[in-house]
């Protein structure tokens, strides 16, 4: 075992935790001030300049709330819920390719933590495993909306799973590979897989919208049906990481969405720079990518009302599973006739 | 070596939540400690270098049959008052079928174990997922053919079925 690796990726964890939160945090700032922007209103302005301290102040006040558990609840799957939930939302971070390979200290050091030659399975068995902390927390609670708010949570992550995995299943066929890396350097400069599967890309985006529980994805806790859906009894920093880990989650599909359509690092033109250089440029492309979608997030959710529960079992199953089958088939003949298998045949 | 302690230390877990599967009062625990001893399956899996079956578990079994076992219990809301109190007779029959159960299972592992021993760690096409899709695509593809029928007449089967009982309703 080299230990220059292990310290290597012990640093490169701790940045991209820090990054993760970093960035979870900022989001709930910029989601306030887009929406007041959005709903011609100023925002939050007080702390800070621009409010740029809101943030932090609001994660004191998280902190300081009464810690409340009912007397009914189940207590300690009434913890490890939001535990689980923030959980699973921060590991995914683990196989996402940042950027090129970076040259510190006479080390090539790789920009990401693992490379998996199943990259793409284990960030969907974390996605299946995802919905635990959602349907633990909302039963523990031992209330009425809790609970509808845990099952409807998880019929609409299992519904979206399944559109979501055959969408991925073409991006899979086109790149010949499970690897992230290998997705990501099979779309090298411009050859993005947008412009190939931009029916995909739909299926794929509406499908990650409802799997992290946004609006008009956001059944699970709609507050004029629910109260507050499988969040209703928690309070202080345990209702905190119910949040935070929405924005996670937000943040890493974000990153997905960008690795496996957008190119992930990759920009036009990067063929000229070589080096440090480019690893610099090329982490900068990514994260404008993920700010891209983070912000098409936000402004869907300022735009969209929520969906009827039967129009969103509809549009999972009736609407976007049939589309990403029918892609998914019409990609395998294409990709049939280009490999020269019918050749035989005609 | 430190494989060796690694896979005592996994399996010893694996056990112990397997156990506690069993051992705890509340099902929704049960199941719960039922997913974690998945992990530890998985876990096993990976130190066997068979990754895409390690992760293949975790989806499947984790990801989703647990999920809807959780999904039942929640509905039905089990919990001590609500469970009914068993005479004698169903404990002691009970206890001679899972008794029996064990008898059987040990029975057929008894020859396994020397199996095991010619199993080589770091065998590295063994679990890949080009070794196990040049393997299914060769010397297993009727049988893979063959449950892939069957998953399809059990799907259009279910379908089938909820259909069926919608048009009683109307």
């Amino acid at each position: 075992m080299d230990t220059g690796l292990l310290i290597e990726k012990s640093v490169l964890v701790l940045i991209i935790f820090t990054i993760s939160l970093g960035i979870a945090a900022y989001q709930t700032y910029f989601e306030r001030k887009l929406a007041a922007w959005i709903q011609d209103r100023v925002g939050p302005d007080r702390a800070g300049p621009f409010g740029i301290l809101q943030p932090i102040a609001d994660g004191v006040k998280m902190f300081l709330k009464e810690d409340f558990i009912p007397k009914d609840a189940d207590k300690w799957l009434f913890i490890i819920g939001p535990g689980i939930a923030m959980f699973t939302s921060l590991i995914t971070s683990a196989i996402i390719p940042w950027g090129t390979d970076l040259e510190l200290f006479g080390r090539t050091i790789t920009l990401q933590v693992a490379d998996f030659d199943i990259g793409i399975l284990y960030l969907f068995a974390v996605l299946s495993i995802s919905v635990y902390g959602i349907m633990i927390g909302g039963w523990a609670s031992n209330n009425k909306y809790s609970l509808y708010g845990a099952i409807r949570a998880s019929s609409q992550m299992i519904s979206y799973e399944l559109a979501m995995g055959i969408s991925a299943i073409t991006i899979i066929m086109l790149s010949g590979s499970l690897s992230l890396t290998d997705i990501v350097n099979k779309q090298h400069g411009m050859n993005w897989n947008i412009f190939y599967q931009p029916i995909c890309f739909v299926v794929f985006f509406i499908c990650s919208m409802a799997e992290t529980n946004r609006a008009p994805f956001d059944l699970p806790e709609c507050e004029n049906e629910l109260i507050g859906g499988y969040h209703t009894e928690y309070s202080s920093m345990k209702l905190g990481l119910y949040l935070f880990s929405e924005y996670t989650a937000m943040f890493i599909s974000s990153a997905i969405i960008a690795i496996l359509f957008l190119g992930g690092y990759n920009f036009p033109g990067m063929d000229n720079f070589s080096g440090n250089t480019l690893a610099i440029l090329s982490i900068v492309a990514f994260f404008s990518k993920i700010f891209l979608f983070i912000f098409i997030f936000m402004w869907i959710r300022w735009t969209i009302p929520r969906f009827r529960f039967d129009q969103l079992m509809h549009l999972g199953w009736k609407v976007l599973i049939p589309i990403a089958m029918v892609n998914l088939l019409i990609t395998g003949i294409v990709i049939a006739i280009k490999e020269g298998w019918f050749n035989e045949l005609m | 070596m430190s494989l060796q302690i690694i896979s005592i230390i996994l399996g010893s877990l694996t056990i112990a939540s397997a156990l506690m599967v069993v051992l705890s009062k509340h099902p929704i625990r049960s199941v719960i400690f039922l997913v974690v001893t998945f992990f530890f399956i998985s876990s096993l899996y990976i130190l066997m270098n068979a990754q895409f079956l390690a992760i293949v578990n975790i989806i499947v079994y984790a990801g989703a049959i647990m999920v809807l076992f959780l999904f039942v219990l929640m509905l039905l809301n089990l919990n001590k008052s609500a469970e009914p109190e068993s005479s004698i007779l169903v404990k002691f029959s009970s206890l001679i079928a899972a008794g029996g159960l064990f008898l059987v299972l040990i029975a057929a592992l008894k020859d396994s174990i020397l199996l095991s021993k010619t199993y080589i760690p770091n065998n590295e096409a063994i679990g890949t997922v080009e070794g196990l899709g040049n393997l299914l695509f060769s010397k297993y593809v009727v049988p893979f053919e063959v449950s892939s029928i069957l998953f399809i007449a059990a799907m259009v089967g279910a379908v089938l079925l909820a259909k069926r009982e919608k048009q009683i309703i109307d």
